[in-house]
Order: C-alpha cells, then structure tokens, then sequence
C-alpha cells in the first residue's frame, strides 16, 4: 500500500497553494510533512483524501486514483483532520461506532473492535464520557481512534499534537509510532522534534513547493556549519577567539557565554580548551551543539520568505 | 445513507430538539383547536380537522427550518462535515440521510394529533360523522408539505455556515413556496392558474378534499427531487 503525488498543483482562486509536487511514500514509512504556515501542508492532505480535487496532477493511492476511486479509497484510508472535528454531542463509543458503520464494520465486529480501539489510543478512563466532556487532549485521541477505528492501510494526520502538553504529546507520538509498523502514514507538524522523534523520512514544504525529501539522518548532514558554545568566568577578547583556528564567527550569548561556528568537520573544543590554558581563562562550559532539524528547516524555508 | 440516518436521528432525540418540537407543535396545534374560542372545534361545532391542517402548515414554516438549520450550517462551521465527506459515504447518501431524518422527526410530531382525529370521531353526532377520507388525504397533504419544507430547510443550511441565516432563509422560503405563488397568481391574467399551480397550497389543497390526485403526489416529489439535488450540487461545489 502506498501513496504516489504526482506535479500536484492547487489553486485557490488566483493563489497557488500547492505547485508541482510530487512524492510517494511507500507501506511502512512514516512521513513528516514539515512547513511553515500556509506552506500548503492542509491543502495537499485535503487533496490526498479526496475532499478537494486537485488543479492538476494525480494522487494515486495503492494505483488507484483518488478523483476517480473516491469511494474506494476512503474506506481505505484513516485521516485526521486539522483543529480535530467531532460531533461533540454524541458519546465515545456512540461515535466510535458511528464511524465505524460508515466503514462497513459489522455490529458484532464492533463490539470487539471499539474496546481495542479505545485501549490503544489510551481513552479507557474517558470512555463513558461524551466528547464535549473530554479535555484536549482526550478529544485528540478520540479523532485518532476515528481515524484507526477500520485499520486503514493509509494514515493522513493533519497536526496531530498541536495544543497537547508535552505529556500527551509523548503519549500520542508513541502511538502513532506502535500503529504505524505495516502502514503508510504521514502527518504534517510544524515541529521538529517530532519529526526527529518518529519519522524515518521528512518532506519540507514552503510556500507550495517542497524544498526537501530525504531521511532525517541524511538532512541532519546538511547543516554546513557546526556550533560550540563556550562559558568563561567573566569577560573574553572576542578577537582571540575568532583567532583559533576554524572559527568563522563569534556571537556573544551574554557576558561570558559564546557561541562559536566553524566548518563542518571542526572540532573546537580542543582549540578552546587550549586557549583558555594558555591565557588562564577559567573556562567553565564547553559545548558542542546538536545539529538540530531546526536550523535546516529554517535555512531552507526562509530563502524565499520574506521575514 | 442509514448510518447519517441513524446518527442524525439519535442526534435529534438526544438533544432537546426533538421534544422542543414536537413539544411546542402540538402545544400550539392543541390550543388552536381546543382551546382558542376563534378557532377551537368545540365553539365552532362542526365535527371536523379544519384548524389542524390549516394551522399546521404555518407552524410547519418556523418549526421545520429550527430543525434543520444546523444540518449542515453547523457542521460546516465545526469542520465535521470535512470529517463525514472523508468517509466512504457520497455525497447523496449524506444528503439523504439528513433529510430523511429531519421528516421522520416530522412524523414523529404529527403522530400524536391522530388523538384529534378520535376524539372529533367521538365526539361526533351520530358518532363517527367525520370525513374520515377528506382527514387522510390531509394528513398525506401536509406529510408532503413537511417533506417539501425539510428539503428548503436543508438547503439553507447548506448554503451557510451560519445557523440564523439558514433559519431565516429557510423559512422565508418556505412561506415564499407554500403561499407566495399562491398570492402572486392574482396579478397574472391568463397565467394565473399556472403561477398557482406552482406553489405548494394549490396541491395541499386539492389533497385536502380527499383525492389523492397523482399529479398532487408527483408535484411533491419533484420539487423536494429538486431541492435535495440543488442540495448535493451546493455539497459537491467544493469539488469545482
């Protein structure tokens, strides 16, 4: 099972939310689908569901197309939309087994398949509740069991975390992580630790256009420069330590702290180390930063935006 | 179809909508004719259910549209419908399932006026001396003008995403339907039969008299065919 986007385009009116992508992600992987926002994330998942017709270009999902298999394909097909929709008069498993008629899943069936749901998405102590009763967080995990309730071959999760508490939002990456083992799944967040965190593969979209495609690991790799930051006990000579060698440039944190980049490859460290034995600087900090997914997705979405 | 049936259903009985309705229809059907002395059976001492099908109607017009105004209206407003058309269901079966609920809801209402009926059949000298014919071909007459206002109230809400605009809407296009043709009809000469025979009251009148006249019955069912079809194109225009 996979999804195949080909020289997909969308235009709203005169605006072009999406221009010319096109990717696939094959069964077992899990997508990051990574942008600023209205980088048009929500429109190429909204087309991917079939709820929007594209302008142009197809998006096939296991060969079939989505404007002409519609029916076809959202039986197979879990989604998630953005601010999570629910019918907030209704209770959970009301709802759960509402949805789970719409997806032909027999009654008896259901009588089995609505407690595992509810076990799996963590819902076990709000079950009895009705929607409008739960908390943020439990509304988030109720559109995830809609989404799953009919194991779906295809996962579309539009901002899965935004608005939970750093708890909730552990809790649900690990869920979408356990479930996601023989499915396609791709979700769309504007936060990089959780790219880092679940995903195999990242996708970076700015402005309509993707900008990246590759495994978190390979992008990490891209980061030109690497960082250290420094603490001294009372002032330093900027000058000296833009004088060690494969330094390129000094920022000053704050009095004592700084931050030094130089070129890929580079260790600092021992420079400063040496430095500080030389001049008897008490050097009490030493540091060489992670790379971090966020200085790439800032590099690479804000080439073209005007800040 | 049946599982938005179903949900919409449930939905209206439980939340307080289905007994506010019914509630407040057969609280005004009742007064009009048992108690208000302009219009009550008992003053006006002919054995029949005049007050109820003329009466009906008019309540028909601001109960029918409180119903479905949040049909779609709400669901567009809380993204829900994204969610329900991202599901194997089309397009029609949405609109149908909502539309069908809304009339059964209708039904539900009108159920317990079959109370009248017995008690005008009882009350009756001799007993029983009520057009019983002319009483069912009214009944069918205003299920049909139910199902025709369920349509309007429908597509107003599908064209807003807004509850009191689709309510206002509906009504004032239910009114415009059921008597505004009917009213227009004095200005035309030679086409004012034809100008009539459009609105609504022309055939719920002619059902009225006990004669289920084909022509009645089909002009019904193409007009709400008509309304639920603009219905499902004004759903499926996010499609264009």
């Amino acid at each position: 099972m996979s999804l195949y986007v080909s020289h997909l385009t969308k235009l709203y009116g005169q605006q072009k939310a999406v221009n010319n992508i096109s990717f696939s992600i094959e069964k077992g992987e899990i997508v990051g689908f990574l942008g600023p926002n209205g980088a048009g994330k929500s429109t190429t998942m909204k087309v991917a569901t079939g709820y929007l017709p594209p302008t142009s270009g197809t998006v096939q999902v296991n060969g079939l197309d989505v404007t002409t298999h519609s029916l076809k394909i959202r039986k197979m097909m879990g989604y998630l939309p953005e601010h999570n929709p629910l019918y907030l008069d209704m209770f959970v498993h009301e709802y759960l087994h509402f949805v789970g008629k719409v997806f032909g899943i027999s009654s008896t069936n259901l009588k089995t398949r609505i407690p595992e749901i509810i076990g799996l998405c963590g819902l076990g102590r709000e079950q009895n509740k009705k929607i409008e009763e739960l908390s943020k967080g439990y509304r988030q995990r109720v559109g995830l069991a809609q989404a799953l309730i009919h194991n779906p071959d295809v996962l579309i999760l539009d901002e899965p975390t935004t608005g939970l508490d750093p708890n909730q939002i552990l809790e649900i990456r690990k869920l979408i992580k356990e479930i996601s083992r023989d499915k396609t799944v791709i979700f769309s967040t504007h936060i990089m630790q959780e790219v880092q965190a679940i995903c195999d593969r990242v996708i970076v979209i700015n402005q309509g256009e993707i900008v990246a495609d590759d495994k978190v690991a390979n992008l990490l790799k891209r980061q030109s420069h690497v960082f250290v930051v420094v603490e001294f006990e009372g002032e330093v000579n900027e000058s000296e330590l833009l004088a060690l060698d494969g330094v390129e440039k000094v920022t000053c944190i704050q009095k004592g702290l700084y931050r030094l980049a130089a070129r890929e490859g580079a260790d600092l460290r021992q420079e400063v180390f040496r430095l500080a034995a030389d001049k008897n600087l008490s050097l009490i900090g030493l540091r060489q930063e992670e790379n971090s997914l966020e200085e790439i997705f800032r590099s690479l979405t804000a080439k073209d935006t005007v800040a | 179809m049946i599982q938005v049936f179903a949900k919409e259903f449930n939905s209206f009985l439980n939340s307080l909508i289905a007994y506010i309705v019914i509630g407040a229809f057969l609280t005004g059907i009742c007064l009009l004719m048992w108690v208000f002395p302009e219009t009550s059976v008992l003053d006006y001492g002919f054995a029949d259910l005049d007050t109820l099908f003329s009466m009906g109607p008019y309540v028909f017009i601001f109960l029918i549209p409180a119903i479905t105004m949040k049909s779609f209206a709400e669901e567009k407003k809380m993204g829900t419908l994204e969610l329900l058309l991202t599901k194997p269901l089309s397009d029609w079966s949405v609109v149908l399932g909502k539309f069908l609920a809304t009339w059964a809801l209708v039904f539900l209402a009108l159920i317990p006026t079959v109370i009248y009926y017995y008690s005008v059949y009882r009350l009756g000298n001799p007993v029983g001396n009520i057009d019983s014919a002319g009483v069912m071909g009214s009944y069918i007459g205003l299920a049909l003008l139910a199902m025709v206002f369920c349509a309007i109230g429908l597509l107003a809400s599908s064209l807003t995403a807004n509850q009191i605009v689709s309510f206002i809407l509906a009504a004032f296009l239910c009114f415009i339907v059921y008597m505004g043709f009917d009213s227009l009809s004095s200005f035309g000469g030679n086409s004012a039969l034809a100008v009539k025979q459009v609105g609504i009251l022309y055939h719920y009148e002619s059902l009225s008299k006990g004669l289920i006249d084909s022509r009645d019955v089909i002009y019904f069912f193409s007009v709400t065919g008509f309304i639920l079809l603009t219905t499902k194109v004004v759903i499926s225009s996010r499609q264009w």
